[in-house]
């Protein structure tokens, strides 16, 4: 696992040129500057939904694939996270490395059964899987009903390094983070991503060029069920809580919305979605009921003038293609 | 000495931003209350309401728990122990990590004290964690488990207004002892249901009463017909209502339309508010038995203080919002008592103080964090005995606070054993 890790990593340091290589690093830079001017616990929200938002990306953005459940991913995750942290004692990294375990295994439950229609009739059949998880959560004595699991501990990373401070976790989260961005950079820049693109724009012609459509389209269903899972199992960390709003169709709704206003189909335009949404939803909600308004509001915006998103508008301003 | 005097001197002045004859003669009186006044973090007493604005319980809680919690700071005098007192307010859309997320952020950058309001279950459960785990007060007002004070009581969370074991059993035990001995249960049918309806079914049991059914929606539900039409078949004389908020209403107004109540069948909710009257209407909810920690028409002050409130707010408050008041209100108190913002001792200074206001008249507070207080039966009127908008409701009778709620050792809470 690390040398195919280490492998990977030399081989997209190969590919990327002197530019690209200054862009992450100063992207990382500012990942380590943040927390010490931004409240730290909403920065690793921002990051978990910004890691969901970019899973649920590979879908839509690269195989054409509208999901409308990807909320029983995010949340039983969280729940599986929660409690195994609260209940079983579970180091942090197990913990959500079992969740993200838990999700991919449930996305290919998932998507072994949704991968057979298209369209209206994929989202529809990804929606009612959802609700089925919904209702599982409300009734299950260990998902705490609608009461959800309260009070989840930080426990110690590695059962060394002490995760209870805001910092610490911010660090362990925003390693989470990087590598989650990573894994999907990579997916979406291998051989593997072509091939998706390729089934996103035409998939009959895919098959006739004698591609196993199904095949990667289940794969690519449960990576990134495994990632959404990830975001939800450190999200179960970061804010301690995993409660039903995680497995609701609205959070399906919200990570559409997202990935929408971001920019589908750009690697990292659904993790600027998230900030944005995010930054509207914390920052808005001392004002009252304004925070639904304006969300509505900006999406319509989106809608109507830059339907390629944000950064999607920004690549194509640059006279960049996007991917 | 001397330096404390420059220190008190500077303090007046610059908090008063007085004339400088005028700061001098204040410093000779905040020199002694600067012992206690350096006692409270940050130089003031920040309070943060964390409510619902916008949706299923904005009208409840919402903008008119902020607005209490501004009459409650008035009343007191706009500051303690001479230092000013700020409150903050947040929408946390119902979820759960939104609030606390929130709440942190509050305390870890704002240095909130105390927060309060925290409608909806899951988010004063959360709230009240993070409140243990920053050593913070919470004060729920609006959310109405008794969990909270349960399982998973905090020796720095209070449980003020109502809650379900108060609403239910209330209801319960009196609509028995005024003679609807037969009940049949239409249940919601996940966690929150199924414990309301067990909670009433003992009581009613144990009061000599009878259960001839009981019958599980799926929740949410909009059609409740053939549910209603088995309450009916089975002629007990009380329906009960074991559920909440939009299922509640539909089950009232689809009773209506079916003639329950004019067939001699009363209807019992176990949680109502008297918002949930006024946009039902008294031609749906007449009849109806529900329990209730407040109502604006008990005697001349409740009647002032609704009055006040409906100049501002336009409506009549709930209980939740009167129950916000007499938290802050009873906050700011202990706040002065223990001569100190810092949790523990306002904790301990709010459980040794009766409540006496607006809205609770010789409230305790028992160890695990639960005010009682008396609750009322109430049975809606009906058009003809209503004189207009809001007067909604009969008090059948008073229930003292030791039978309203239950008795700290009973309630599983490790603090009260």
């Amino acid at each position: 696992m690390a040398r195919a890790l280490v492998a990977s990593l030399t081989e997209t340091a190969a590919t990327l040129s002197l530019r690209q290589w200054l862009l992450v690093l100063a992207a990382l830079a500012v990942l380590v500057a943040l927390p010490f001017f931004v409240y730290p616990v909403f920065l690793m929200k921002v990051m978990c939904f910004a890691l969901f938002a970019c899973a649920f990306n590979l879908l839509l953005g690269f195989t054409g694939l509208l999901s409308f459940g990807h909320a029983a991913f995010f949340g039983s995750a969280s729940y599986v996270a929660a409690h195994g942290l609260k209940v079983w004692g579970l180091t942090p990294e197990i913990a959500i490395a079992l969740a993200t375990l838990v999700a991919a295994a449930l996305g290919l439950v998932f998507g072994f059964i949704a991968i057979r229609r298209q369209g209206i009739y994929f989202a529809m059949i990804t929606l009612a899987l959802s609700q089925m998880v919904f209702f599982a959560a409300l009734q299950m004595p260990f998902t705490g009903g609608e009461d959800g699991i309260q009070g989840v501990p930080r426990t110690a990373f590695l059962g060394i390094f002490d995760l209870s401070s805001n910092l610490a976790c911010y660090f362990f989260v925003m390693a989470v983070f990087v590598f989650g961005l990573f894994a999907v950079w990579r997916t979406v820049h291998s051989p593997f991503g072509q091939v998706l693109k390729a089934i996103r724009e035409n998939e009959p012609r895919a098959v006739s060029l004698g591609y196993r459509v199904d095949h990667y389209k289940l794969t690519i269903f449960v990576i990134s069920a495994a990632l959404s899972g990830l975001a939800g199992g450190t999200k179960a960390l970061v804010v301690q809580v995993a409660s039903l709003t995680d497995v609701t169709w609205q959070m399906s709704g919200e990570v559409v919305l997202m990935t929408l206003l971001g920019g589908m189909g750009t690697v990292f335009g659904p993790a600027v979605g998230a900030f944005v949404v995010l930054t509207l939803q914390n920052y808005l909600n001392a004002f009252g009921s304004l925070v639904t308004i304006v969300i509505g509001v900006i999406f319509v915006i989106c809608v109507l003038l830059f339907r390629r998103g944000i950064v999607g508008e920004l690549q194509a301003r640059l006279g960049r293609r996007p991917s | 000495m001397l330096r404390k005097t420059l220190l008190a001197t500077a303090l007046g002045a610059s908090v008063f931003g007085a004339s400088v004859f005028g700061a001098s003669v204040f410093a000779a009186g905040a020199m002694a209350q600067s012992a206690i006044a350096a006692e409270l973090s940050d130089d003031m007493v920040k309070i943060g309401v964390l409510t619902d604005m916008a949706a299923v319980y904005a009208d409840l809680s919402g903008d008119g728990s902020v607005l209490a919690t501004h009459m409650a700071v008035e009343d007191f005098g706009g500051s303690v122990l001479g230092k000013p007192i700020e409150i903050v307010s947040a929408d946390h859309q119902n979820k759960a990590d939104i609030a606390a997320s929130k709440a942190r952020e509050w305390i870890d950058t704002q240095g909130v004290d105390m927060i309060t309001d925290l409608v909806t279950s899951s988010v004063a459960l959360a709230v009240q964690e993070v409140g243990r785990e920053k050593n913070r007060i919470t004060m729920v007002t609006g959310a109405a488990t008794s969990r909270l004070t349960g399982e998973s009581c905090s020796p720095l969370g209070f449980h003020w207004a109502y809650d379900t074991y108060s609403l239910a059993n209330g209801t319960g035990t009196a609509v028995v002892k005024n003679g609807g001995d037969t009940w049949f249960f239409i249940t919601a049918d996940y966690a929150f249901g199924h414990s309301l309806e067990g909670d009433v079914s003992n009581i009613v049991k144990a009061n000599g009463g009878e259960v001839l059914g009981t019958i599980r929606h799926p929740f949410p539900s909009s059609d409740f017909a053939s549910f209603l039409l088995q309450a009916q078949a089975s002629g007990a004389k009380i329906v009960g209502l074991a559920n909440a908020g939009s299922d509640t209403i539909n089950a009232i107004k689809q009773a209506s339309e079916f003639g329950i109540v004019e067939g001699g069948q009363n209807l019992a909710g176990l949680l109502m508010f008297v918002t949930d009257i006024h946009s039902l209407g008294l031609n749906a909810a007449q009849g109806l038995f529900m329990t209730t920690g407040w109502y604006w028409d008990l005697n001349d002050e409740t009647r002032a203080w609704a009055a006040r409130f409906e100049a501002e707010a336009g409506k009549k408050p709930t209980m939740i919002q009167v129950g916000t008041y007499s938290a802050v209100l009873s906050y700011l108190k202990a706040v002065e008592k223990a001569g100190t913002d810092e949790a523990g001792a306002v904790a301990e200074a709010l459980k040794s103080m009766p409540v006496n206001d607006v809205f609770a008249n010789g409230g305790t507070v028992y160890p695990n964090g639960r005010m009682a207080h008396d609750m009322y039966l109430a049975q809606v009127k009906t058009p003809g005995e209503s004189a207009g908008d809001w007067d909604y409701l009969n008090i059948v009778r008073t229930i003292p606070a030791a039978e309203a709620f239950q008795d700290p050792a009973k309630s599983g809470c490790a603090l009260s054993q």
